[in-house]
């Protein structure tokens, strides 16, 4: 349980990207992610809006990095598995700073079949493309891992994928 | 002419699209900006001449559009034009819709339409005979569609998106014939150089 005194997570990434000057966030969402959406969309420093595939939102803001704004992406499990198209012809190759929060869901607790196993592909995938990521499970490392991320990837020029697993966010369980 | 590839709906001009891109091409005085989409889009665009403010797309099938408006948002003063096929935009076609919610006033959207994915053998799209981009473009929301008629009128529409007040999409039914040159595969390269020619970037 957090102290009183400590951030919740979705604080944490919402003022990490502030502090990062990352102002467009698009999305698909997800139920763990809600409290943040709602918080971005709050704060007039961002641009923020949904998406209809995850992969629109990454051709968005690799334009935007483009010219000259930086973004982040938000997503679910399933929603990266759509990716990897677009991450072996755009992100990498270009050498885009492509920021994605992938919400993990899947595993510790997941109640559909479907979304165990597509869980399983996430890993290999940004395995097999020698991609940067990192799976956040503990409040107290939350903030350095989404903040020396976020610079690395600007400073080398390289996508990076921020797992957000249930053991950070308490995840999706079967009575929501 | 494949007529059994368009639909009732799409009765204006077939033109070609290298012809097309270079009228366009010729019009930009502005330091705008062009995303070309997969295959032919950029191979055409590439061969009207580069400029410093073209992006060419190597992979990622259907972005162009959503490329664009990236561009359009981070630059609301430059006017950034996007060249996609139709087979391209059926594969993101969700990404109309986005657009037409942000109305990003600075984008140009062209629909370079034949009916068939020419570059891997001219097989029709699933949309060739029954669909109508313009008409599913104004239905996600971009009022401000249109047909070209003709290359007389696909030069208007471009001026006219040029003082729009929300974002534009011009189809342009186009013929069967492959783009004209060949763009040098060199991702890092075009992405650098396009972040020069948008004054993102100095040159080392």
């Amino acid at each position: 349980m957090a102290a009183a005194d400590e951030k919740a997570w979705h604080e944490v990434v919402l003022q990490t990207l502030k502090r990062n000057d990352i102002r467009l966030v698009p999305y698909v969402p997800d139920r763990v992610l809600t409290t943040l959406i709602r918080n971005i969309h709050a704060d007039p420093f961002f641009t923020t809006f949904p998406t209809a595939r995850e992969e629109e939102a990454v051709g968005i803001v690799a334009g935007a990095w483009m010219g000259g704004l930086r973004g982040a992406v938000l997503m679910q499990t399933s929603g990266f598995a759509t990716l990897a198209n677009v991450l072996a012809s755009l992100a990498i190759p270009y050498q885009i700073p492509l920021v994605m929060f992938v919400s993990e869901r899947g595993t510790l607790g997941e109640f559909n079949y479907g979304q165990s196993l597509v869980c399983r592909t996430m890993r290999p995938v940004l395995d097999s493309l020698a991609m940067e990521h990192h799976t956040a499970t503990r409040l107290d490392e939350f903030e350095f891992i989404v903040d020396r991320s976020i610079k690395q990837a600007i400073t080398t020029q390289a996508p990076v994928a921020l797992i957000l697993s249930p053991l950070l966010t308490g995840g999706k369980v079967f009575d929501k | 002419m494949t007529n059994e590839t368009h639909s009732p709906a799409r009765n204006t001009k077939v033109m070609n699209r290298f012809d097309l891109t270079s009228k366009l091409v010729a019009k930009l005085k502005n330091e705008e900006a062009v995303v070309g989409g997969i295959g032919n889009t950029n191979f055409d665009l590439w061969a009207a001449g580069h400029r410093p403010q073209n992006f060419y797309m190597l992979g990622s099938m259907g972005l162009a559009f959503p490329i664009a408006l990236g561009v359009a948002l981070a630059q609301p003063t430059r006017r950034v034009f996007a060249l996609e096929g139709d087979g391209s935009l059926l594969m993101q076609m969700g990404c109309l819709s986005t657009i037409a919610t942000l109305k990003p006033k600075n984008l140009t959207m062209i629909v370079m339409d034949n009916g068939i994915y020419q570059i891997t053998g001219a097989q029709p799209t699933p949309a060739a005979a029954v669909s109508d981009i313009v008409a599913i473009a104004i239905g996600c929301g971009l009022a401000n569609s249109a047909w070209a008629a003709d290359e007389e009128d696909f030069e208007r529409l471009v001026d006219q998106s040029l003082s729009a007040t929300g974002p534009t999409l011009i189809g342009a039914r186009i013929d069967d014939k492959p783009g004209t040159g060949t763009t040098r595969r060199d991702p890092v390269q075009i992405r650098e150089r396009f972040m020069l020619g948008l004054g993102v970037r100095q040159a080392l």
